[in-house]
């Protein structure tokens, strides 16, 4: 758990230039809309977005932006989030001080055939599986995104029905420099 | 004590401190009309509510206060989109209160029910969509508290029609804590070592000029600036939005930058080695073509919105703080460079070389249109406050009036939004009833919110419009001239169409005309002996004028075109 990861470099799913921004906005409808509106308006790119519930639910949630660093200078992005009024707190985590997470979910059709090396491919990646019928498996992944992404590789030898990934979350990696925030 | 959502939407605004409302009724809003009937607060009644914005626009920049606008439901709310937008362009505070159908309605498609907090979110500083009557005081306090602190900007508060017929207990939130804001902090400490830095470029200093924008109006930092700027005898200019953070008559001002900035103010930021930036936000009619924009100076930038540093240039220093604090710190560590008698010596060369002129008037006419802002300013009385709309007759307006004290110039920068001079000028005289208020407007601008003047009239707000009617919409002709090749596509409006003097008087105004110099001389006296009803006077302009001196769009601030009858010397 606290053994440090590789730094996972370039994927499909993160640029090298990616930002991780942790952003802690007031739980209040229309919040999502001027994040979204924002980033839409001053022709940042936003590479995934996740949203939840934070630590003290009723009041915060967390939005985890993976933006395109190269779309625009960090400051600017984070300046502009800064002066929405719902957002709260934006902790900038550099990707080699965070730690990454994120959830993949695929249905696979399955048949006697593949069903072993299927099984083989499950087990290298250490992923799961969630739902079963006579013709198909729903597996899931949690991991870095750069496991997600092997993981997608994986799957390309199967006859995938449906692939879904979440985005990534992410904190501050423990034992390492505070990254720099504006929480106030 | 128990009152309706509209009552305490009232009683809140009363206690704001509100003195003037701009709006017109309608569905949505009815309730909150009812209360009006019974408060202290004066309601002006526009025409249109695009008015409305306008007006509060104008009473703000006049006064230094938020401008408050009360609107109904979906074109209602929409109409006054234009003014939010405007307000947001150039940080003008804003309250503007918008009817919405009943909760239980929305998403619906009602009557009159349209998405404003959706549609303004991109245009308004932040906006709130009140869900119960209890919510109501702490929207209108948060709303003014939003809309005046940090960098200003418009604020909209969308009440839906149940919501004013509800009842509540009144409370009013006591202070900042219970306004519900975690997440808007204004103020912030002065970054000494940021300002330590800012004093060293300042120290090491042969050719600075004081970059002053908008933000030091807001800042109401003028007293401060002119202290920096006689103690160091550092070079002004003032941009568009800045017009009166220092007095034209002063020495140290070489005037406007920018697109049809003054030579001496454009030149000297080109040959500038730091710019001392203060609350101005390198707009492109002020850079010109950015990456050869005062290429050998050092920035300081000195904003309260940490997301202008480095949007367009970026900045060796910058400093987050209001413009106020910002030169008394600069002042307290005395702040001084270089001896500058080499770079003032340059300055009075270009002053000398390329002022701001004109040619003379005929004198059977046309009237040349600085030459009638001039004649009125030299005969306003001193504080005459001054709005404009866009185009031709801002810019000359900008560069003609002697502007000697802040808050006098109101003017549409960033949005650009013709037809913003008459009401705003409403809005200033409603502000400001001891001022006399001049709009200078075009005849295009002119047809675009003069109705206006009937509530002018009606609610006696004796403004002066100065009509400067050269049949055309005159800068986009200006620009067909000289970059279409003379092909004038959709700008020609006629002199005659509409009969300004009689629209002037159907709107129970006074209404004057001038077409030589005599008849312009007897009609600005004329118009200076009225007080007590709106006078509107069509001057009959020259077509062909033009703004000079212009930086062509896209180009270099270096390719400055002066006056023809000052080309051909050495440049």
């Amino acid at each position: 758990m606290n053994a440090p990861e590789p730094f996972a470099g370039e994927t499909a799913h993160s640029p090298v230039r990616h930002h991780i921004l942790s952003v802690l906005v007031e739980n209040k409808s229309g919040v999502l809309a001027r994040i979204a509106g924002m980033f839409a308006r001053r022709g940042f790119n936003i590479y995934s977005l996740a949203v939840a519930p934070s630590e003290s639910h009723a009041r915060f949630s967390r939005v985890t932006i993976v933006v395109d660093a190269e779309s625009a200078p960090l400051e600017q992005i984070v300046g502009q989030l800064d002066k929405l009024v719902n957002v709260v707190a934006i902790s900038d985590i550099a990707p080699r001080e965070a730690v990454e997470r994120e959830l993949l979910l695929a249905t696979i059709q399955t048949d006697v055939a593949n069903r072993t090396s299927l099984l083989d491919t499950l087990a290298n990646a250490g992923a799961a599986i969630v739902d079963v019928d006579p013709g198909a498996v729903t597996v899931m992944l949690a991991g870095t995104p750069g496991a997600c992404d092997d993981f997608e590789r994986a799957l390309e030898a199967y006859a995938e029905v449906e692939l879904h990934r979440t985005g990534r979350v992410a904190l501050p990696r423990l034992g390492r420099t505070i990254p720099a925030t504006v929480e106030q | 004590m128990q009152l309706t959502g509209a009552q305490a939407l009232i009683k809140s605004l009363e206690q704001q401190g509100v003195d003037t409302i701009f709006g017109l009724p309608g569905g949505a809003i009815l309730p909150v009309y009812d209360p009006l009937l019974d408060s202290t607060i004066r309601h002006i009644l526009v025409r249109h509510e695009q008015g409305a914005g306008h007006m509060a626009e104008g009473y703000a920049m006049a006064t230094g206060r938020a401008g408050v606008a009360m609107v109904t439901s979906g074109p209602g709310a929409t109409n006054i989109v234009t003014p939010i937008t405007n307000a947001h362009m150039d940080s003008t505070p804003l309250v503007v209160i918008t009817g919405q159908v009943a909760t239980s309605s929305i998403g619906l498609d009602a009557f009159q029910e349209c998405d404003i907090t959706g549609i303004t979110m991109g245009v308004t500083k932040h906006n709130f969509l009140v869900q119960s009557a209890h919510e109501l005081p702490r929207a209108v306090a948060a709303a003014f508290h939003l809309a005046t602190t940090g960098r200003p900007g418009p604020v909209l508060i969308d009440v839906p029609k149940d919501v004013a017929q509800s009842t509540m207990e009144w409370w009013y939130p006591s202070g900042v804590d219970e306004y519900d804001l975690p997440g808007y902090h204004p103020t912030v400490d002065l970054d000494e070592a940021a300002v330590a830095r800012c004093v060293a470029l300042i120290g090491d200093s042969q050719r600075p000029v004081l970059y002053v924008g908008g933000g030091t109006l807001k800042s109401r930092a003028s007293g401060e600036l002119l202290a920096f700027a006689e103690r160091t005898r550092i070079p002004v200019v003032t941009t568009l939005m800045a017009r009166g953070a220092f007095p034209d008559s002063h020495a140290q001002h070489l005037g406007m930058p920018g697109m049809h900035g003054v030579y001496a103010a454009v030149t000297a930021i080109q040959r500038s080695d730091l710019l001392i930036t203060l609350g101005a936000r390198f707009d492109d009619r002020v850079t010109g073509k950015i990456a050869a924009f005062a290429p050998d100076a050092k920035v300081i930038h000195v904003d309260i919105d940490r997301a202008e540093f480095g949007k367009i240039r970026r900045p060796d220093v910058a400093l987050q703080s209001d413009i106020a604090s910002a030169l008394r710190a600069f002042d307290a560590a005395g702040a001084s460079p270089k001896n500058l008698d080499a770079w003032w010596r340059e300055i009075r060369q270009w002053q000398a070389d390329y002022p701001l002129v004109y040619d003379e008037p005929e004198v059977d006419g046309p009237l040349r249109p600085q030459h009638v802002i001039e004649s009125i300013a030299r005969t306003a009385p001193a504080g005459t406050i001054v709005a404009s709309g866009v185009g031709q007759h801002q810019m000359w307006t900008a560069q003609h009036w002697a502007f000697e004290e802040p808050n006098t110039w109101v003017n549409s920068g960033g949005a650009g939004t013709m037809g913003f001079g008459v009401p705003a000028a409403i809005g200033a005289k409603a502000g400001r009833p001891e001022r006399t208020v001049w709009c200078i407007d075009g005849d295009g601008c002119f047809q675009m919110t003069a109705q206006e003047l009937v509530t002018a009239r009606s609610e006696g707000i004796p403004i002066k419009v100065a009509i400067l009617n050269n049949a055309y919409l005159g800068m986009v002709r200006q620009w067909q001239e000289m970059f279409y090749d003379e092909r004038y596509s959709e700008v020609y409006l006629s002199p005659d169409l509409p009969d300004y003097v009689k629209w002037a008087e159907a709107m129970g105004c006074v209404g004057l005309r001038a077409t030589n110099v005599k008849e312009m001389n007897d009609v600005i006296e004329e118009a200076n002996k009225i007080n007590d009803v709106p006078v509107v006077i069509d001057f009959r302009t020259d077509s062909s004028e033009k703004v000079f001196p212009m930086v062509p769009a896209g180009v270099s601030n270096d390719e400055i075109l002066v006056h023809p009858s000052q080309r051909g010397g050495a440049r």
